[in-house]
């Protein structure tokens, strides 16, 4: 961590022109200040799943609220149990679904169409730069990526997100990450994003807003800005936020090329609202020669807990969990499937493969990696969240271990009593071919 | 608004995270009863489990850094208010779990490392007694002893108001 900077109060940011990408997003936002310090922001979007929504949804008919604030900006998916694997978890979809249809939201993914919220949202063109979203899940932080103000909240904030469209917040501080250098062979976005997160330590940026910068960042697709953002919790961030540009603007082209009149250059000004003002504070910054990283895998129950894979070699694993709104987008898939196709899952290792979307499952079976993962004797799932939070598949037994590629490593996530570690794909794939935690690199030669 | 006060349950550890508060399993329940004897129950800490007196009676947790990070799920303050736990104090808070307990009109306050230390040094081989006093900002201690302690703590506007409204539903449906 360098140089603390705190910026006096005597000018304000937006009086000076010198505010963060927050800053910008909140100015924008801000419907009222109740009290000093408290923003109440308008949201753009209110994003839901069937965990959280429901108790919100009950909670607004027993108190004759059974309303939504605007239903075109709502939008719903059932991922975290699908299909329903017990009498409760229908009951949880049912009442989503039964609440989608009665308020027409448009918007709604059920079976067959659905996947994890943090990967279809993004896909289906719903997340815009300078947006304020908010979903009762802590991993929204990872539509960040394309430049907005997206956070997790709970099912009270969720609840009123539904009912008024709005939200509080206190204004979060920012850090600013720069990121330089280039990734040697076998690293990727996720070794970067643990390494951020084993410096910052798991509380080291709550209540402030992540802004990502950097050479390494601009060079980087939006699946990977997405598994940078989407771990920002896992510091502690209320999000954490790339800048919008070109790889921005190409990746949802085909969803805004009419609001702008086929003029890729009108998008790309106006998505430049969204970066910082030359000179913007930031209340601390860390510098990441990324060009240095080794494949790194978690080692205990906290995220922050980061050590190079070949540290880790004797680390006997019972399963592989390639997935999840982290790592189950194509190109993750891609890289996994690199390493699965040159030699089968090692004996007694269980291998699961979740594509996090509908889309990303059809890539994946007309590139064929879909038959590379079976040949290697992987079980390839539905798109859902599944193994990543121990509540319906892949739940591991007492004393297991996973290689995963998720994002939480606490005591219990997968199953009480289970280990995870956590890992890129490539890593993941390369620790099922061993059957121990194994460094990717190799498999993929020098 | 909720009466805080009662005997406190100490959890001295840093970095409590939601899965311990309440496991995933537990969120296809629909209503927060449910969630009522799973409080804690993968928490993993030397001489703690969720059942017995000491457990079963607290109304107050006093623990270190971090508490509440991970999940955004409500669950875990629930678990804490069906159990009848109302009140947290803590070095710092992760930011949703924070704000999920006011929003639920209960409490969440910080404390610095220090005065934390100083609670953590109370005798505590009975049990120890704490109230929270809104209006004066204030928290009293009490141990089995007889000693008693007072320690200052803050609350910004909002955070009252909604303990005072008894949560952030009708506050802003009114007000938005
Ligand atoms: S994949 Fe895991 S972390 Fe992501 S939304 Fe689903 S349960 Fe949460």
């Amino acid at each position: 961590m360098t140089a603390q900077m705190h910026r006096t109060d005597l000018v304000t940011p937006e009086e000076v022109g010198k505010m963060n990408v927050t800053e910008k997003i909140f100015k924008a936002h801000v419907r009222d200040e109740p009290f000093p310090g408290t923003l109440v922001l308008s949201l753009d979007l209110v994003l839901c799943h069937e965990i959280t929504t429901p108790m919100a949804i009950t909670d607004l008919m027993a108190r004759k609220k059974d309303r939504v604030f605007d239903r075109s900006r709502i939008k719903a998916v059932i991922d975290h149990v699908t299909p329903a694997k017990d009498s409760k978890t229908a009951l949880q979809g049912k009442i989503l679904r039964d609440w989608a249809h009665r308020h027409k939201i448009k918007d709604f993914f059920d079976i067959g169409a659905n996947g994890v919220c943090h990967a279809l949202f993004p896909e289906k063109g719903f997340i815009r730069p300078g947006y304020t979203v908010i979903m009762g899940d802590s991993h929204t932080c990872t539509h960040g990526a394309f430049g907005a103000f997206a956070a997790g909240v709970g099912t009270t904030d969720l609840e009123v997100g539904i009912l008024k469209g709005v939200c509080a917040f206190r204004q979060p501080r920012s850090i600013k990450i720069s990121l330089k250098g280039k990734l040697r062979k076998g690293v990727y976005a996720k070794d970067v994003i643990l390494e951020i997160i084993r410096r910052l330590t798991v509380n080291g940026a709550t209540d402030h807003c992540i802004e990502f910068h950097g050479d390494l960042v601009g060079g980087m697709n939006m699946d990977e800005r997405m598994t940078l953002s989407n771990m920002a919790i896992e510091a502690g961030a209320t999000t954490g936020i790339c800048l919008p540009d070109a790889v921005t603007l190409e990746y949802l082209w085909p969803f805004i090329k009419k609001e702008y009149g086929h003029s890729r250059k009108k998008a790309l000004d106006d998505f430049r609202k969204w970066h910082p003002d030359p000179g913007a504070a930031y209340d601390k910054m860390l510098e990441v020669d990324a060009g240095k990283l080794k494949p790194v895998s978690t080692f205990g129950y906290k995220p922050d807990q980061v050590k190079p894979l070949g540290e880790m070699k004797n680390q006997r694993i019972d399963q592989v969990y390639i997935g999840s709104c982290t790592n189950g987008r194509i190109s993750d898939l891609r890289e996994a499937a690199k390493i699965a196709g040159l030699k089968p899952l090692a004996k007694g290792v269980r291998g699961i493969v979740s594509p996090a979307t509908p889309d990303a499952w059809k890539a994946a079976m007309k590139e064929g990696l879909i038959k590379i993962f079976m040949d290697a004797g992987y079980c390839v799932t539905n798109p859902t969240c599944g193994a990543c939070l121990g509540m319906s598949n892949g739940v591991l037994a007492e004393g297991e271990v996973c290689a995963s590629t998720t994002n939480r490593n606490f005591s219990g996530r997968m199953g009480k009593g289970g280990m995870v570690h956590l890992m890129s794909p490539a890593s993941a794939a390369a620790s099922g071919i061993k059957g121990r935690l194994a460094d990717p690199r190799e498999f993929l030669g020098k | 608004m909720r009466i805080f006060k009662g005997p406190v349950l100490f959890l001295d550890r840093s970095d409590i995270n939601t899965d311990e508060i309440i496991p995933a399993k537990y969120l296809t329940e629909i209503d927060k009863e449910s969630l009522k004897p799973h409080l804690l129950e993968d928490l993993k800490l030397e001489g703690f489990t969720n059942s017995g007196d000491a457990f079963g009676r607290a109304r107050v947790i006093v623990t270190r850094k971090n508490f509440g990070c991970g999940s955004s799920r409500e669950h875990a303050p629930w678990a804490l208010e069906v159990n009848g736990i109302h009140t947290v104090i803590a070095e710092s808070f992760a930011r949703i779990f924070r704000q999920n307990m006011f929003n639920g009109g209960m409490l969440a306050v910080e404390l610095d490392r220090k005065t934390i230390d100083s609670l953590f040094a109370l005798d505590r081989k009975g049990t120890v007694h704490c109230s929270a006093d809104i209006s004066r900002k204030t928290l009293r201690f009490r141990t089995a002893g007889g000693k008693r302690v007072s320690v200052p703590f803050s609350l910004s506007e909002f955070d009252e108001t909604l303990v005072g409204a008894g949560g952030w539903v009708e506050f802003a449906d009114k007000k938005y």
